[in-house]
Order: C-alpha cells, then structure tokens, then sequence
C-alpha cells in the first residue's frame, strides 16, 4: 500500500517532468511502460530537456540501467528459469519488485511478492505518468512554474539514499565537479558519460587492491 | 529521431534486466562488476544534480536553481517524500522569479 502511493506520486513528477522536457504524451507513456525502471526513464527527460541530444539521454538511461542486471543475480534463483515467463519476469526486475521479494522467507512467498509488487507498482506507475503529462500538457509554460528546477531535486531524491558512507559521499562530489569542469567543452549529455567511464575505472581499480 | 533514440534506451534497460536473469551467476558475481556497478548511479546522478544545477547550455550558471537546490537538500535531509522534494524545488524557483 505504502508502495503503491510512494510509486503513484514518483510517477506524477515523471510525467510532468517528461512532458515539460519536450517529449510527447505518447513518448512520455511509451517509456514508462517500456522502460519501466524510474532513475533512467527520469536521466533520458532530464538530459533531453537541458538541451542534450536524445542519444546522450540513451546512453546514461543504459548506464543507469546497469544496476538492475545486478538485481537479476538474486532474483534469479527465486524466479522461473527459462521460457517466456522469464522473458516477463525481467521486465519487471527494479528496486521495488527486487526489495520486496528478498526480504520473503520461502521461495513461493517471494515470486508471490515479486509478481504482486511488480504488477502493482507497474499500474500505479503508468497511470501517475499518464495523469502528470495530461496535467502538464494543460499549462501554458512549464518554466513559469519552475519546471526547470524539478529534474536536479529528482536526481537528488534518487541519490540521497545511496550516499550512506564515505566513498559514495566522495564520489558524488568528485563526479558533480569532474562533470562541471568538462561542461563548456564537450557537447551536451558528453559529461555524464565522462563521468561514467571514470566511475567504471575507479571501480575496477578499486576492486583489484 | 526522438522516438528512435527512445525505443533504443527501452530496448537496452530491458536487455539488462533479461542479462541479470540469463547470465552465468559467475560473470555477475566477478568482484569487479559486483564493485564498479553500484557506485554507477552514485556517480551519474550526482553529475546530472550538478550539470542540470549550474549550467545553461555550455554555460556554467549560478540562477534561482541553485536555491531551489538548497531547498530540495533540505528537503532530503527532513527525509520528505519524492514529490515533496521536487515540488518544494520548482515553487522555489518560481516564487523567485516572481520576485
């Protein structure tokens, strides 16, 4: 239940953020339904509205989307192996989905969980995309009301909570700067990526010592 | 070219997601990829806070959204929900350019 109206009113901001962005109703939905996984749909819009080219906002969706293959390690041995329910398992491997059915005890309580999170979260998502674009189509400028403030807050909203020691506390700072310092130079969307290819080292290197 | 770059961003989010459930549980679990993955979103979204904050373009700015920023912190820090974080943070950049 808790999830349902966090998901709904996550959603809203989507729909008005994607459509203040420039995207269409129809792109605003398609990504919701096709995507379907917050923290990316939410970079594609943002990189698209600040001016960047849909293909940067591409790739750092893709990147953002990297985690949820992670989650698949420990989802996979709970959920069918094989076949099409597989196939529409995975469509539904997010934070959510993957949260609610790990905390289960037994492997039946935890598909249970996943599928029951999945499909809730999956309604309650595309109908506050739907009804926030639908809102934010009726305005007449986005800007007035400080639309170009709300996609830095979201990201923001989605950082805070993986800020819990040092090192990503450190790396949030590093990369916000390393991002800034490339900004006037490269063209727009260029400085995520930047960042990400430095993160991708930094880990790597990290992980070898 | 908008709907193209779209349907190619589902196509991938989705093929990861697939990845997680079809991949050998050794390739994920290699410590380098159990390392560098997770502090990937840490990374991305503290730059898209600060490029989408301080810049205009190729310009390096410092506007009402710096404030509205300051707010939205504020607003993480009271431990508020998603869209009282965002909302807070778009009124504050609009009361400011009533002003």
């Amino acid at each position: 239940m808790g999830i349902g109206i966090a998901t709904g009113a996550y959603a809203l901001s989507f729909g008005a953020i994607s459509t203040a962005a420039g995207l269409s109703l129809l792109q605003t939905c398609a990504l919701s339904v096709l995507m379907f996984t917050g923290a990316s749909q939410f970079a594609l819009v943002g990189v698209v509205g600040a001016g960047g080219s849909v293909w940067a906002g591409a790739a750092t969706a893709a990147l953002l989307g990297s985690r949820n293959a992670l989650y698949g390690v420990r989802l996979s041995s709970l959920l069918v192996r094989g076949g099409w329910r597989r196939a529409a398992a995975a469509h539904f491997v997010i934070d959510e989905t993957t949260a609610m059915a790990i905390a289960r005890d037994s492997v039946a309580e935890s598909r249970l969980a996943f599928w029951a999170t999945g499909l809730a979260v999956f309604t309650l998502w595309n109908l506050g995309t739907l009804i926030g674009a639908l809102a934010t189509h009726a305005l007449p400028d986005p800007k007035v009301l400080g639309f170009d403030a709300a996609p830095p807050a979201a990201f923001l909203a989605l950082l805070a909570p993986r800020l819990r020691s040092r090192e990503p506390m450190a790396i949030a700072l590093s990369a916000g700067v390393v991002a800034l310092v490339c900004l006037p130079f490269v063209p727009a969307g260029v400085p995520l990526l930047i960042v990400a290819v430095l993160v991708a080292i930094f880990g790597v290197l990290r992980s070898r010592g | 070219m908008m709907w193209a770059g779209v349907l190619v961003a589902c196509a991938s989010c989705y093929a990861l997601k697939l990845a997680g459930l079809s991949l050998p549980a050794s390739v994920l679990q290699d410590p380098r990829v159990q390392r560098t993955v997770p502090l990937v979103p840490v990374a991305l979204l503290a730059a898209l806070v600060a490029t989408q904050t301080f810049s205009t373009g190729h310009h390096l700015v410092l506007d009402v959204r710096a404030a509205a920023l300051s707010v939205a912190i504020v607003a993480v820090l009271l431990r508020a929900p998603f869209l009282v974080v965002v909302a807070s943070a778009a009124a504050t950049a609009a009361l400011l350019r009533l002003l």
